[in-house]
């Protein structure tokens, strides 16, 4: 039987490469990829911790973190779209007109 | 009043109404008017007015004032209520003017003749201006004038009169302007206006000075006032009265020095000089003069100065008359000479003998204007006696009145000019010393006179027609609307002297009578008391009439000779005596003389002050005004921008320096504030697991 504490740590780990993937990357496209590497790790410690404690209440949750995700995604590439059909550009560097 | 008044003595207001309302008609609605509706409603308004002045006269007749002490007064309200104040006596008085109508025997003679001959040119005037633009308009200021002149004479005191005086100014004005696209026309009314002003003041003067001394401005109160007083004769506060109000009468009735004027005012229709200019306005002096006795019977002084004013002025005028080729001019020296007559009887204390000559004189003067209009009207519009000649049998009606007329006014008994000249004449002389001197003036006048009549009347009807082809056959008699008025006038000229035969002719000179209750007869001054009494027979009066007559026939003589049997002679005289011819012929310069005393100084001054305006009022005041606010506001320019809109960019600008540093916090990429965001959670969480790990 595989121990919580690993679950956590990959869970850790996919964090991590997520918060990075947001902060570094310049495509939005992969920054929005990356939010959902932060989601699914959230949704890893869900998934252990249900198993952990016995209750199914974590599982409903991850179901319905997936459910968010899938509409943010839709949202969040139709704004990309909008936004590439006015400046011609995806890149997050370049989105910087919310500023004084 | 106490007794209620018979009917037409209690609606004398209205005499002066029936006018006043056809001319408000006609001046706001008359342009819609066909012109017999005109002719219908203005004639009929002075017909009105005509039969409640006969009216009027037949029931003051049975006035029993004998028993009443008083005539019938007619006052419709208090006009003037100014209340009380201090005479300069020092006795507290009651000021009111009200507009009230007084029907004595001496207005209601006026009225007579003035609604009389009024109604007389009015239908003459159908006629005469039938062909005329501004039908309605003309017609609309004569009954405007018959208004003024009405209210004149039926005034009851002396500010109600200056109202009807200043009308008949104001339609006197408007009349002799009536053609006012041509500019003599215009400027002639001007100046009849401008110089009546003058004599206006005086008279205003006057009005202010009887209300300051008398305390009462009623004509039938002033006799009781000055006794009341207790001024005695001569006081000098009563001839300065005297004196002021005759300066108005020398305006109005055009006297030395005041005369310019009625000789310009020919420019007008020649119905209006019949009216205005002849028979009633001028004439307005002369009433003036006797309604106010109360006072000059009180003034010898001022009474002395209207004596020989008028008598210079009969002579100085009728000068001016002889040499005169217009024909219109010619009558309107004789008016001004005759005018100069009644001030002369007035001036004797003859004032009921001026008035006499007042009457006889509206008759054969209108009837002579009337009579030129028609020959005027004969000659297509020529006034010019040196293009006329030849008429007698041309226009029979027209010559033979005006003939009758000449003879009247050149005083040919038993024609009416004769018995009031007479009087006139006879009635100086008998005035001492000075009287004599100012008779030898009136019947070297009374020459004259006849000379003139009769120069017109020979150049006009006799010799050889001088009238230009052109004109000559068009020469016709007026139409019987303008001969019948003529007819009667000079019915009028003839018997209209014999109300006042004098009784040493053997009449009972009711003339008179009827007057004599409304002259005044002060203590002290006899011979106008003695010269009323009928009883008086002088044999001098007598020879005097005797020479007046020769007078009259020897000037008639004389100017048939010069015009008639010897023609050319007077172009010999008056090349024998050119610079008199001149002289007289220009009207001794006198309009020159005005001109540069008064007349230029007066434009002088209007140059002078309109240099004024322009420089001082104009440079100085309002472009001075103009440049200082300019000034000012360049300076609140300067320190709005620098001053005040200056603090407010410091302000922005101290604001702006200090915010800068901030501004590069806000990048506007997300990542930024994610990387801060992501810090702030690493920062907190190390803060809370400080412990644990």
């Amino acid at each position: 039987m595989i121990p919580t504490s690993h679950y956590l740590y990959l869970a850790l780990a996919l964090f991590t490469i997520g918060v990075l993937g947001v902060l570094t990357r310049r495509n939005v496209i992969i920054i929005l990829m990356s939010i959902e590497l932060i989601l699914n790790a959230v949704n890893i410690n869900l998934v252990a911790f249900a198993r952990h404690f016995g209750s199914v209440d974590g599982q409903i949750f991850a179901i319905f973190v997936v459910t968010a995700a899938a509409a943010e995604a839709a949202i969040g590439l139709g704004i990309i779209i909008a936004f590439f059909r006015n400046r011609e550009t995806v890149l997050a560097d370049e989105m910087d007109m919310l500023k004084w | 009043m106490t007794t209620p008044l018979p009917y037409f003595l209690d609606s004398i207001w209205l005499i002066p109404l029936f006018p006043l309302g056809t001319a408000a008609l006609m001046l706001f609605f008359g342009r819609r008017l066909p012109n017999s509706a005109v002719s219908v409603l203005c004639v009929g308004s002075v017909l009105v007015s005509f039969v409640y002045s006969v009216g009027a006269f037949l029931q003051l007749r049975a006035w029993p004032f004998a028993a009443l002490g008083y005539w019938p007064e007619k006052v419709l309200f208090d006009w003037v209520p100014l209340g009380a104040y201090h005479t300069d006596a020092g006795q507290l008085a009651q000021f009111t003017a009200e507009w009230g109508f007084l029907l004595d025997p001496l207005s209601a003679v006026m009225i007579l003749v003035v609604t009389g001959v009024g109604l007389l040119i009015h239908i003459y005037s159908i006629g005469y201006m039938g062909h005329e633009g501004g039908y309605y308009r003309f017609f609309g200021y004569m009954n405007l004038f018959m208004f003024s002149m009405l209210t004149l004479v039926l005034a009851n005191n002396l500010l109600l009169m200056f109202v009807g005086w200043e009308g008949v100014g104001l339609c006197s004005y408007l009349l002799i302007g009536f053609y006012f696209l041509r500019k003599s026309a215009s400027d002639a009314g001007k100046k009849a206006f401008i110089v009546n002003r003058v004599g206006d003041a005086g008279f205003l003067l006057g009005i202010f000075l009887t209300a300051a001394t008398l305390g009462t401005i009623k004509f039938t109160e002033l006799g009781p006032a000055i006794q009341q007083m207790g001024l005695s004769v001569g006081a000098p506060a009563l001839t300065a009265i005297g004196l002021l109000l005759f300066v108005g009468a020398t305006g109005k009735s055009a006297q030395i020095p005041l005369y310019t004027w009625l000789p310009d005012a020919m420019e007008g229709p020649t119905p209006v000089s019949a009216l205005i200019h002849a028979a009633t306005m001028v004439t307005a002096g002369v009433y003036m003069v006797t309604r106010t006795n109360a006072i000059y019977q009180m003034a010898p002084e001022a009474l002395a100065v209207v004596a020989i004013v008028g008598a210079l002025t009969a002579f100085y005028a009728a000068t001016m008359g002889l040499v005169q080729n217009d024909i219109k001019r010619v009558l309107a020296y004789s008016t001004i000479s005759q005018l100069g007559y009644m001030f002369l009887a007035c001036g004797v204390g003859a004032y009921i003998a001026g008035i006499f000559h007042l009457m006889t004189h509206a008759f054969f003067k209108a009837l002579l204007f009337l009579a030129a209009g028609s020959v005027i009207h004969a000659l297509s519009g020529e006034q010019d006696m040196q293009k006329m000649g030849a008429l007698w049998n041309r226009v029979p009606v027209t010559a033979r009145t005006m003939f009758i007329a000449a003879l009247a006014i050149a005083g040919i008994p038993p024609l009416a000019g004769f018995f009031s000249k007479d009087e006139i004449l006879w009635k100086t002389w008998s005035a001492g010393d000075i009287g004599q001197i100012l008779w030898l003036l009136g019947a070297v006048t009374a020459l004259l006179t006849a000379f003139y009549m009769f120069r017109l009347i020979n150049l006009t009807f006799f010799g050889k027609s001088r009238v230009p082809k052109e004109v000559d056959h068009h020469v016709h008699e007026s139409p019987a609307v303008m001969t019948v008025p003529l007819v009667v006038l000079a019915v009028l000229s003839v018997v209209g002297g014999w109300v006042g035969i004098p009784a040493a002719l053997g009449g009972s000179n009711h003339f008179e009578h009827w007057l004599e209750p409304v002259i005044s007869q002060p203590p002290g001054v006899h011979h106008a008391a003695a010269l009323t009494d009928g009883a008086h027979h002088d044999p001098t009066e007598y020879v005097l009439m005797v020479v007046s007559v020769l007078l009259a026939l020897l000037g008639i003589w004389l100017a048939r000779y010069v015009y008639i049997r010897r023609e050319g002679l007077a172009e010999q005289l008056a090349a024998r005596w050119s610079g008199l011819h001149r002289l007289l012929f220009r009207k001794y310069y006198v309009d020159e003389l005005y001109d540069a005393l008064f007349v230029n100084r007066a434009k002088d001054l209007g140059t002078t002050l309109a240099a004024f305006d322009r420089r001082v009022i104009d440079g100085w005041g309002v472009d001075g005004s103009a440049w200082f606010t300019r000034f000012t506001s360049r300076v609140s320019i300067w320190w709005d921008t620098w001053i005040v809109d200056g603090l407010v960019n410091l302000t922005a600008w101290v604001v702006g320096v200090f915010s800068y540093p901030f501004r590069w916090l806000q990048t506007g990429r997300v990542q930024n504030y994610a990387l801060v965001f992501a810090l702030g959670v690493l920062i907190l969480l190390a803060y809370y697991l400080r412990g644990i790990l």
